[in-house]
Order: structure tokens, then sequence, then C-alpha cells
């Protein structure tokens, strides 16, 4: 077990390395020095320098690299180039945000998209299943930035129902609920369309295996057998997927923080792709990164929390 | 047979398929008198399955039953609700399924399981437990009240059906039903889970009806033996007269090929040449003939009937019907 | 193939489909001909309008009638999709039998080079090269072909390793059959199935990637009308006017939700395996 996490978690230190990297080797590889497009045509070659040297890329690429590790090792991921703040701490204000919305997404999404499946498998081929197959393939094809908008345009600027703009007011909870409402719906929907169909794909395959006959055999009431001798083991997928998901939910944050001005780290790399902030592209794409090892790591664990096989074989 | 616990009369079961009706078992009559062991035995696709499954009631959906009737303990069973026949199950009748590994959920406890199926007592959780760690020992498990705490994957095969075993005889049912309980398991364990088997039915006092298609854990098994092909009964009586005197071709086709009865030594074992019929499309006459060495005219067009060749030998096969030949 | 056609319309939702991409195809195709205004002509005069019989779906801030751009926005997300999947295909179908064929270690470099790719977040992956590169369509495509090439790349290496154990294919290499040859013969026949049933699939993927891109800023300049370029304009309008919001997502939508039914019937008519890895 503790063999186990050991490496997976030097796995995922060799992923976040190789990234970073590649990263580093793709801004060299591009034509045009990223300080002059920064400070726009009219700077000086002194300005120009001096722009370089604080954004580290007058050095070689593999010192370049080393540094970055070298800082990174001592809990520092560089300064921001324009407002000259530590980036580790504009990276880790802004990561609440995102982790909130997807928590909330990823939380809304399975509310409603496990039941959903679970009751389209045991009630298969009727009409409510049928279109609650028909509504996952919609949901799940929709792109996430069109269900915001919709939300957005529907909710917040007609209604009048929830706020468009923001994450809320610090410290006042009820405030921020409100502001997560339409951007976990516009992440969460297509997810519970996914879900649904996961589940109601794995819930048939359990329900088929030998040992839910047995559960029946032994005359268990029907919602024993469905609910605590197939569930736990039709949800088993679910947590693989959502674990893998990451990279999927980090990309519909983006969109939905930008959408609706929302703080968090989506807007925090697109704002700074946009002006070429290069030391703040670097924090947020190790961060979320990290964030995507981490969240592949925890779903294998609670995978083997959930089921005693795979933790005997860890 | 009025003592039967549970007496089958006519029972036909078929199934809806693309191809049309598959007419899986037919007109079977069966009876399992209190206290004994009866084996069904036949070759795979020949309607052992279909039989337990009515029994219980755990048919698939696109099964019907055309005619015949189930009494056990003087209910016909396919008279009962669903909600009636879910009380029976696992209380009055119980069963072994055949894949140990495949038979406990594996993500729940041998114990949670265990005391799952005891929720129709008022007794307390204290005393379930002690209930699940006696049936254990009593199967033969060593140290018990710890392996309740361990999942199906930490046993072997054989542990695994001897849980089985211990699940399904809990309620101390009437009427205990084994599909090929012994068929995923090698010989020596076979040998075992028998004696197991035996044993707890004398403590017990309750009835088997033992499914397999090895003659051989039949013949050491039971006082009745019933044999289905192609899902009919073909012959029926006790174990002792069915193995030694044959009436109907095929039970001395398969007590042929048992590999138990070859005294000389073969180049390969005997096998019963041709397939069972098309059971969308069923044959004229004799569900046999095509596979039978004695086919005569009569058995092309004739259905046989079923007929008492010695006193509590039953056979359906126009062979036994004339007189002076068994 | 007239026969899967016939299959398809037979089911529902496969009928749908086929209806829902036929008819977008066609109209984006028909651009020139359907489409009453030039989609990028400004008519300051007209801005900002509703839906009516001269602009059936308004007009935007500049007064460039939505109906038109969204018509010419389509064979923007065509083009996108057919080339960029297109040449992900052929990419892929090389490297899976180079990696499948091949040596034991490019095998190896190919599979941690797909793997990695899987892995990153295709937006933030997409973000990173535009703003390396600059936004363009060439961009946009090049990101898609990228990011698909394992999709296909896997279904082939797949398929040539398990051709290439056979005993039939043992005795034609030492008979001095070429690779090229048993690649051609043996092994591309199998997978063409899989593999356009995958494509059909990754179709909307694909066009939604696009409009993302380009809703954005980063996929097509202004003023080639796309459809995430005027769902970017409606978002911008968010408080003046819902029309360009509505007519960007309509065919986007629409032509999403039509490529997925018709892939899926296809998907279940020709190879039901392949349900397991949506």
């Amino acid at each position: 077990m503790l063999f186990y996490l050991i490496k997976r978690l030097a796995l995922g230190v060799v992923i976040v390395m190789l990234a970073v990297t590649l990263l580093f080797c793709m801004i060299h590889l591009v034509p045009g020095d990223p300080a002059r497009i920064l400070l726009g045509p009219r700077a000086t070659p002194e300005l120009i320098a001096g722009m370089s040297a604080r954004m580290g890329l007058d050095q070689p690429l593999p010192i370049q690299i080393l540094l970055f590790f070298g800082n990174l090792f001592r809990g520092d991921l560089g300064m921001d180039v324009i407002t000259n703040r530590p980036v580790a701490d504009m990276v880790f204000g802004q990561l609440p945000y995102t982790l909130w919305l997807i928590f909330t997404a990823i939380g809304f999404a399975m509310v409603i998209g496990i039941p959903l499946g679970c009751y389209s498998a045991l009630h298969r081929n009727t009409l409510i299943d049928r279109v609650t197959g028909v509504l996952s393939v919609a949901c799940i094809t929709v792109p996430a930035f069109v269900v915001a908008l919709y939300s957005l345009l529907i909710f917040a600027v007609t209604l009048n129902w929830f706020p468009a703009v923001g994450a809320g007011e610090q410290g006042n909870f009820w405030d921020q609920v409100r502001h997560i409402v339409l951007p976990a719906l516009a992440i969460g929907l297509s997810w519970i369309g996914y879900l649904a169909r996961l589940v109601r794909a794995s819930m048939l395959e359990v329900m088929g295996e030998n040992h839910i006959r047995t559960a029946r055999a032994y005359g268990l009431p029907e919602r024993v057998v469905v609910f605590r001798y197939a569930l736990k083991l039709a949800v088993l997928p679910t947590v693989t997927v959502i674990g893998v998901g990451m990279g999927f939910l980090l990309s519909a944050a983006l969109f939905t923080e930008i959408v609706f001005a929302r703080p968090g780290i989506g807007k925090l790399i697109f704002d700074s792709i946009t002006t070429r902030n290069y030391p703040v592209v670097m924090g947020s794409v190790l961060v979320s990164t990290v964030l995507f090892v981490i969240s592949t790591t925890l779903s294998d664990l609670v995978n083997a929390w959930l089921d005693p096989r795979i933790r005997s074989s860890l | 047979m009025n003592d039967a616990l549970l007496t089958i009369r006519d029972l036909s079961v078929h199934y809806h398929t693309d191809r049309g009706e598959l007419k899986a078992m037919r007109h079977v009559n069966m009876d399992v008198p209190g206290g004994s062991i009866v084996g069904v035995v036949g070759e795979s696709g020949c309607g052992k399955s279909t039989l337990i499954s009515s029994i219980i009631r755990l048919l698939a959906s696109n099964a019907i039953i055309p005619c015949g009737s189930i009494t056990f303990e003087g209910r016909d069973l396919l008279g009962l609700s669903r909600e009636e026949m879910r009380r029976l199950r696992g209380d009055r009748i119980s069963i072994v399924f055949q894949d140990p590994m495949s038979t406990l959920n594996p993500v729940l406890s041998i114990g949670r399981q265990m005391v799952d199926i005891q929720y129709r007592s008022s007794a307390s959780r204290a005393h379930k437990i002690k209930r699940a760690t006696e049936m254990l020992a009593s199967v033969g498990i060593s140290d018990p009240g710890s392996r309740l705490k361990q999942f199906p994957h930490e046993f072997s095969g054989g542990m695994q059906q001897r849980i089985s075993i211990a699940m399904a005889l809990q309620a101390e049912p009437a009427l205990l039903i084994a599909d090929e309980p012994t068929t995923a398991l090698d010989a020596t364990l076979e040998v075992q889970i028998i004696h197991l088997l035996k044993k707890l039915q004398t403590d017990i006092g309750c009835s088997i009806l033992f499914i397999s298609h090895h003659l051989g854990v039949i013949a050491e098994l039971c006082d009745y033996v019933v044999v289905m092909y192609a899902g009919e009964v073909v012959e029926e009586g006790t174990t002792r007269e069915v193995f030694h005197n044959p009436a109907h071709p095929y039970t001395e086709r398969l007590l042929r090929c048992d590999p138990a009865s070859i005294a000389t030594k073969t180049r390969s074992l005997p096998t019963i040449p041709g397939e069972i019929p098309d059971l969308v499309t069923l044959p004229q006459g004799c569900i046999f003939k095509n596979r039978c060495e004695h086919v005569m005219t009569q058995c092309e067009h004739l259905v046989p009937a079923w007929i008492e060749s010695h006193s509590g030998h039953f056979v359906s096969c126009h062979l036994a019907a004339k007189p002076g030949n068994d | 193939m007239i026969d899967i056609l016939r299959r398809i319309t037979r089911e529902p939702l496969g009928m749908i489909g086929l209806v829902l991409v036929v008819l977008i195809v066609i109209s984006a195709l028909l651009a020139g001909v359907i489409a009453p205004y030039d989609p990028i002509e400004l008519r300051i005069v007209d801005r900002l309008q509703g839906p009516s019989a001269a602009h059936l779906l308004g007009t935007d801030q500049l007064g460039r009638d939505l109906f038109s751009r969204v018509l010419y926005g389509g064979q923007v997300a065509l083009k996108v999709a057919l080339i960029s999947i297109g040449a992900a295909l052929g990419v892929g179908v090389l490297f899976g039998m180079i990696a499948g064929f091949g040596p034991r270690w490019l095998d190896n470099i190919i599979m941690l080079f797909f793997d990695t790719i899987r892995s990153f977040p295709t937006v933030m992956f997409a973000l990173a090269t535009v703003a390396l590169v600059g936004p363009s369509l060439e961009t946009v495509i090049a990101v898609i072909v990228v990011t698909t090439i394992p999709n296909y790349g896997r279904v082939v290496r797949t398929q040539t390793l398990s051709i290439r154990s056979n005993e039939f294919i043992k005795a034609e290499r030492a008979m001095g059959a070429s690779m090229v040859r048993i690649l051609g013969v043996h092994v591309l026949p199998n997978v063409i199935g899989p593999l356009m049933i995958l494509a059909s699939m990754d179709i909307p993927t694909v066009i939604a990637l696009e409009a993302g891109l380009s809703f954005l800023g980063m996929g097509v300049k202004p003023p080639t009308p796309s459809w995430g370029s005027i769902l970017n304009d409606g978002y911008t309008l968010i408080r003046n006017t819902p029309w360009p919001i509505i007519a960007g997502s309509i065919p986007l939508v629409l032509i999403t939700l039509g490529f997925t039914f018709l892939g899926e019937s296809l998907r279940d008519l020709i190879d039901p395996k392949l349900r397991k890895n949506i």
C-alpha cells in the first residue's frame, strides 16, 4: 500500500517534470522574443533585455529548466513580470475557486446522474429509460461554454435569478453559493449525461452477475439487492472516470470562469497566456498538472477503499 | 406420492427468442420426497438450469410457463405473488450455485453477507454473527470468527463453496437445490463437498435436489435420480434401479460414457454421437431418435408414453413398452 | 454501404442524426447560394436587429446578417473537422502501424508520446500553442491533429500487433512478402470500420473545440465568421440581444447531436464491441 503510493507519486513527479520541460522547449522554439511581444513594439532594447532577465529567458534552456526546478524545490514558482507578485501566491489564491467550482459541479452531476443511471438500468427499455438515454447524449455533446452562455443569458440576464459575474463576496457564504450555481451547472450538465450512461451500463452489467442472482435466491428484498449489493459495484467505474476526467473538468472550468468572469485557475491561465506572462503560465500549468496527477491517484485510493479486491492487490 | 416435499407436474418453460419460441422444458414431472436426495442428470442444455430457475422463480424475463404446477409444502409456487415467493426463498428453499468464485458479492465481507440474509430474524446483531460463526464452523472453516471479516477473494474456490453451503443452510431450509456445486472444483474437493452435504442433510433433515452431469457423484449421494434430455424427463427411479437397470437408451449411453465405468483401457473416451435437436422447431416423435442406437419405425412419429417399467421406475421409450424387454 | 445506410434510417435516432448532418452539411456547402447577405458586409444602420423576414436570425453589432454568418460559419467548422480528422487519421494509421510492426523500443517511445498527449487537458494545450504561435485556423487544425492522433494510432497498433503474431502472416513474411503489402492487405481492411466509427464520433468533439477556441478569440481571425466567434459576439452583447448566442449555438448543438447520433448508430450496427470504450 505504502509502496504503491510512493510509486504512484514518483510517476506523478515524472509526468509533471516532463510537462514543464515540454513547455519550456515550446517557448524556446517559438519565433519571436516573448519579452519584446510583452512590452510591445515601442520598447527599447535595454527594456527588453531587462524583461528577459526578469523572466529568466536570458539563460540557456537547460539552465532555465534547472533553475525552475531548483526554485520549485524551495516552493518558489517565480515572479509575475507584470505585477511583480510571487506566482505561487497568485496560483494558490485562485486555486480554491476552481476547486470549489469543480467539486460542486461533479457533486451535482453525481447526485442527479447516478440515480438517473440506476433508474434507467432497473427500468430498461421503458419510456423514461429511452428519454434519459437521448437526453444523456444531448447533455454530453453540448459544449460547456454553450451551456454557460445559455444559463447566463436565461437565469442571470433575463430572469435575474442568479448573479452573472464573479464568485461572490468574501466571507458571505450565501452570496458565494448564489454565484456558484450557474457555473457549476454549466460544467456539471455534460457530466450528468455521462455519469447516467456510465452507471446505467455498469448497473446492467452488475445486475447480470452471478452474485446478484445469489442475493435474490436468498430472498433479499429487491431494494437491498439494488442498493447494498449492486450499487457499490456499479459506481466503481464512475470513480475512475471522474479521476481521469480532471483534465476535461479543468478545461470546462476555464471556459466557465471566462464566461462568468469568475476568479480561478482557468481564468488565470487564459489571462496570462493572452498577455504572454510566462512565469504565471508555467506556474498555473504546473499546478493543474499536479492536480491531474493527484486526482487520478485519489480515484485509485477511493477505488481501493470501495473494492477489497483492489485493496489487497495494492 | 402425497408425502412429497416438492411435486412438479406437467411443467413446461418456453423462452421468447428472435428465432421463435424456444421450448426449453416440456411436460416435466418430478417428485422430491421429504428428507431425501434427488439427483437430476443430463448434458448441458438439457433444461437443468431452467428447471432450477423455475422452482425458485428466477427465470429470465423472456421466459413463459405455458402449463404445469410446482407444489412445495402443499402450496403452488407458480400461484404465489412475487413477494410471497421472495419470502420463501432463502428460508424454506435455498440454493447453492455452480461457480463458487462468482457466487458471493466481491465487495462485501462474508460476515456482512451472512448477517444480511438473516434479515427475517428479529435476533440481535450479536446473535446473528454468532449464528454465522456456527455455520462457518459446521462447514469446516477454521477460525470462523475472524474469517467473517474477510472478503470472498481471500478464500479458495473450495472454501467459497463451503461458505455458500453455510449461507444456504443457515436458515435450515426444507429444500436445498444444489446446482452442480462441485463442477468447478477438483476431484478431492469434490469428494469433501459431497460428504459435507450428506452430513449436513442428515443433521438438518432437509431434502436436496442435486443437479449434476457427473454420474459418479449422483450414485454416491442420491436416493433417487431423474434423467433429463433436451428438456424432457426420459427416466426416473431409485438410484439403484436406474444405474443397474437403465431403461432408456440415453441413460444407458450416459452410463457407458462415464469414465469410472470403463473397465478396459481405450484410446478415447466414448461419447454420444449427434447433437441435441433444435428446441425451436421440435422434431416429431421421440426426442432422442436422431442419436438412438435402437431407433425403430414408431420412434419417427409417435411420442413415447411415460410408463412404469418397474415399480417406481418410470421411462419414456418405445422399447420399454414392449413386453419382455427391459 | 447502401445496406448500412438503409439500416441506419430504420433506427429513429440514426435517422435524426443523418437528417441533421445532411441538412447542415448541404446548407454549409451551398452557403454562397442560400445566404441572403455577404457575411462580412457591414451595415451599421441595421445593427442589433431581432429576427425578421429580411434577417432570419437578426443582425449583430455591426449590422451583419447572422443567418448568413451562421451558414458561412458552417464551412469553417466542417473544413476544420474534415482536414484535421483526415490528417490525424493518416498520421495515426502510420504511427500505429510503425508501433505495431516496428521494433519494441520504437513502440515504447510512440506509446509514451501517445500517453503524454492524452494526459494533457486538450484545451490547455491548445491555448498554450495558440498563445505561442498566434491565433489562426491552421494552428487550430494542427492542435486538433496532434491531440487526436493517439485515438487512431492505438486502434491501429492493437490490430497490427494481433495480426503480426498470426501464423499466416509469419508464413507470408517468410515467403518474402513486403511489410507494406502485409499492412495494406491484412491490417488496413480490418481497421477501417472501427476507424470510421471513431472518426465520426470525434467530429462533434472537434467542431466543439474549434468553436470553443474561436469563442476565446484564439481560432479564426475576425471578420471571418465562425460559430465560436458569433458566440463571442453574443457574449459581449449579452445584455443587448440574445440573438447572436441563439444563432451561433443552434447549428453547433444540432451538428454535434447529429454526428453523435449517427456515430452511435453506426457503431451499434457495425461493431457493438466498441461500445465499451466510448
